[in-house]
Formats: C-alpha cells, structure tokens, sequence
C-alpha cells in the first residue's frame, strides 16, 4: 500500500506511469474500468513544469465510474452508458484537480452503484484485494481494490448505503462516508438523493483527513451541500457507545472479535467506553429497502435512451423506452426500480414508503438521543468479512444484509468511518465502524489517526 | 422469512409503469425477488409511528435560493447534442410518438 507523502515532491509523471504500469499489472482484478493515460500524463508533465501546483501535486487516483470525468469514458459499470464520454466533470474531481491530483483512471462498481460486492457490473465482477476467491465488496468495490494494492494512494467513491465503508472494510483500507451534505455531489450518476455521498479511500486516516478536506464544501450546483466546516482536529478524549444489537451472535464470531480489539484499544487510550442500545438498528435495513428503491426509480427514470446513454432499436418510442431500459439496466438494477415503483404506487404509498419515513424518524430520535451523552458509537462495518464471489448473488434478500450495519448512519445522515482492525485468522481484513453526529467527520478521523499503529 | 404475494400481473403493471420490457424469464424471476423483499420490509409493520412526522431529508437547510439569473454553461450545445444516440438539424431525432 502507499502513502500520498510518496508522490509528493518526486516526478509527476514518473508517478503517473508507475501507477498506470501497476495497473496494467493487476488487470486480473478487474478493479479498473478504464485508464486516461494520455490526460493523465498531460497534467503530470504541467506538474513537473510548475504550471499546476497545489497540496495534492502529483499524486494520482482513481475515481469510481460514476463520476462524470474529462478523458475518457464514465459508464456506471453500466451497459446503458457504456462508451459514454462526459463534456463535463463532477466537482469532487475538479476540486482534488485544482489542488494538483491526476486521475489516471475509473474503477468498477455494481451497476448504477446498486449492490454491496461489485459483483453486478456489466464489466464482471472485482475481486478482493486479499483474496481473489472473494467479493470486493460494494458498490465501490474498485477503488477499494486500487487502494489496497497500492496501485494510487487514494481514490474516490460514493457510499449510500455502505458503498464506502463495507468495500473498505473488506480490502483492508479506511473508508469515509462523511455527513450528508459534506461533498458536492454535482457530476456524479444520481441513485437515491436523500442518502447519496462522496467520499474516500486511503491507506490511513491523515491522507483521508487531507483528500476530505480538499472535497468538503458548498457548490452552487449542488443545493443540498452544506457551508465547508470540515477543518482537521486533534485527538480528544471521547466517550464511545458500542451499539450492543451489532454485536450479537448474527455477528461473525471473529469480526466481533476484532471489533471488541479495536474497542479495548480505545479504553487503553483513556476514552471512556460504554454499551449503548439503539433498538431502531433492527429495522433501518427495512426502511432503507423501502425509501432507497423509491428515489432509485424516480432518478433512473431519466435513463430513456432519448439524449444520452446507449438506445434501443425500436419503432415507437415506448419501445425505445422499454427495450433501451431492459437492455441497459442489470437485473438488479430492475429490481430496484420495480420495487420503487411498488412502493410509491397508489394504494400502497402509505403501508410502505410512508411509514418508512416515519420509522426513519424514530431512528433518527434514537442516535440523536445516544448523542447526548455520547461522542462516537462503534459497530462492526458488515457482519461478515468479504464473501465468496457467488456466494449470495441468487439471493437478494441474504445480499442486502451485508448492509445491515452501514446503512442507518446513510438514513440519518451521520458521517461514519470503516477503518482497519485485526484480520481474520484466514488473513482476510476485518473493519470497525466509528459513527459520531452531524459535522464531526473531523474529529472520528483524528480519533481513527490516534489509533493506528505506526 | 415471509414473502408478500404478488402476482405475475402485479409484475407486468409495475413493469408498465417503469417503462421496462421484460423478457418473461424476467418477469418471473422479479415476480419471486419482489415478494421476498416486500416480505422483509414488511416487519416495519410492527412499529408504532402514531403522530410520528416523517423525514424526506437530512440536511438541516431550508429552502436554499439562487439568484434567478441566466448562468453560462461550459458546455456547448453542439458537445450537449453529439451525446444523443440520434439527432437531426440541432435536434434529437426520436421515433414516431403518435
């Protein structure tokens, strides 16, 4: 793995094509979708030339593939925009761009960001960094992957339900979700806009700390993002809740295992740690299957094969509808929209996505309440290390509850960081989640810093 | 686990809605996905949300307004139009409606 201080001061473009080199060798992966060799060594030379500088001059990574980039192509591992080439960049890329970073390449995702193991791609499956017989993990599997093989310091993702932390915790890498509203989301492929973040992976929580700082803030293209508050901090001595329902036996023995590790690591550090209860913790996967396929079916509802994305042959435009949607969408995908469009309906708005939203509320009550008295709350990230690739792809439902831990942080809005505990004995890695309230991202990351071993 | 009973026309109506022409094997392969999934959410049932106000977002802003002003894009009508699968004369070009 790497550092961003070993790009920093050395030749660009020597970094550019090392990084590029590596991954051409860690092909077999499939963590990459594609490589911008030739704007990613234009911009290295203009660094080696002093014309681009800034806190991030140099250093290359890797944005997931639905950030809308310049250079190349931007296709949601989808068939629907597969080839698709964007006149415009997302904010997050243009914000580390003006601060010298180069992005050398997209990574893989589950189509359109749904799912939790990169395994629905329409470009095959990323394998673990660790063991190539396992999932990813999703839906930023790739950029977990470039970052744990060391193939750039950092990369970009989204997280939604999890899409950050759980592929994070699964390679081995940190992991930031920040509070919703952190990072403009201006140029990146919508999925559910209630709980749809951008954030990052890194090799320890100061190059995370640095890359969120550089993205944080308010973007007039994007009016849900909220005024830039994000400012490194020092460690404190915090009081810890560890959320008791996600450490029961549904839990892998050994993640629970290293989850108490990392925890007992923090009592040895001075912070006060405590049991906490947050009953709703049951249900948030529930509603979160409910609220999420509601704005999943209204944002793909703009993929019609009319002004962009790949077009079917049809002869009436209802067909162009129906065959460019069939035929650009992954099953699961579908799923979703069906499911959306299930509970939006007339006759059933109320029995499911209505009181979703108000079970939603009573979640949010109860962190709020934890809050109170407690600075940061720890879970597990997923219940299990990585799966087998296969293992749970004919069974949705058993899919979805690798999330159960990750999503009821995207529901409040909280930010939430995966950071690295002890593996398994199999060697696969294992991560801890650190939740705290809105707009204490910094302060979860100085806590993360101040437990990593040197 | 339970599972919700949704028929096969339950399928195609929703798949009507969404504007996706499903292959058959398609149809039938949601129509039990769906069932499953509604059966999961469908332990929400148990909560008491009684006088509880549902939360459509999460950010704390309110009502976030722009000047009402016409803004340049930086991308040009010609880059705008080359992304459409077919176009004609400055426009996008779409099979029969009516």
């Amino acid at each position: 793995m790497s550092v961003i201080s070993d790009y920093i001061g050395v030749s660009a473009v020597q970094n550019v094509k090392n990084a590029i080199e590596a991954a051409k060798r860690s092909e077999g992966f499939n963590a990459l979708l594609s490589l911008s060799e030739e704007r990613a060594l234009e911009r290295a030379a203009k660094v080696d030339a002093g014309e681009i500088s800034g806190r991030l001059a140099g250093v290359p990574f890797v944005a997931k593939d639905n950030f809308l980039t310049l250079g190349g192509t931007t296709t949601a591992a989808s068939d629907f925009l597969r080839g698709f080439a964007s006149p415009l960049q997302a904010t997050a890329v243009e914000r580390l761009e003006a601060e010298g970073a180069i992005c050398i390449g997209k990574s893989n995702l589950d189509a359109f960001a749904h799912g939790g193991s990169t395994e629905n791609s329409a470009f095959g499956p990323t394998k673990n960094a660790v063991d190539d017989t396992k999932v990813a993990g999703g839906s930023s599997g790739g950029s977990a992957v470039v970052t744990a093989l060391g193939i750039v310091p950092f990369a970009i993702g989204t997280d939604t339900g999890g899409s950050i932390r759980q592929p994070a915790s699964f390679n081995g890498v940190v992991g930031v979700k920040p509070t919703y509203g952190t990072v403009s989301r201006y140029g990146v492929v919508a999925m559910a806009s209630s709980t749809d973040t951008i954030g990052c992976f890194a090799t320890n929580a100061a190059d995370a700390e640095l890359v969120m700082d550089i993205m944080a803030g308010k973007d007039a293209n994007d009016m849900t993002t909220l005024p830039d508050f994000f400012a490194p901090e020092q460690p404190a001595t915090l009081k810890i809740g560890v959320i008791k329902e996600a450490m029961t036996d549904d839990v892998d023995a050994e993640v629970r295992a290293s989850v108490q590790a990392y925890v007992d690591g923090l009592k040895a550090a001075g912070h006060t740690v405590e049991d906490v209860s947050l009953p709703m913790l049951k249900y948030a996967l529930a509603i979160y299957y409910i609220v999420v396929p509601a704005e999943i079916s209204s944002n793909l509802a703009r993929y019609d094969g009319i002004r962009y994305g790949n077009r079917a042959d049809a002869t009436d435009l209802t067909g162009v509808y129906g065959k460019s949607r069939d035929a650009g969408f992954m099953a699961e995908n579908k799923r979703r929209i069906m499911i959306g469009s299930y509970v939006l309906s007339s006759g059933f708005f109320d029995a499911y996505y209505l009181q979703a939203q108000k079970a939603r509320t009573l979640l949010i009550g109860e962190f709020d309440k934890l809050f109170e008295r407690y600075d940061t709350l720890v879970t597990p990230v997923a219940p299990t290390p990585a799966f087998a690739i296969g293992e749970n792809a004919t069974d949705p439902v058993k899919m979805y509850l690798a999330d159960v831990m990750t999503v009821p942080a995207s529901l409040a809005g909280l930010p939430a960081i995966s950071v690295p505990a002890n593996p398994t004995a199999a060697g696969l890695p294992v991560g801890v989640q650190l939740i705290g309230p809105r707009r204490s991202d910094a302060r979860l990351l100085a806590l993360a810093k101040s437990q990593e071993v040197a | 686990m339970t599972t919700t009973s949704v028929t096969r026309d339950d399928v195609l109506h929703l798949a009507q809605l969404a504007s996706l022409q499903l292959t058959d094997d398609e149809v039938d392969a949601l129509q039990a996905d769906i069932g499953n999934i509604l059966g999961y959410v469908a332990q929400l049932d148990e909560l008491d949300t009684e006088g509880v106000e549902p939360t459509y977002q999460v950010t704390d802003l309110e009502n976030v307004w722009r000047d009402d002003a016409v803004r340049l894009s930086n991308v040009g009508r010609q880059e705008l139009l080359a992304l459409a699968p077919d176009s004609h004369k400055n426009q996008i070009k779409v099979p029969k409606v009516l």
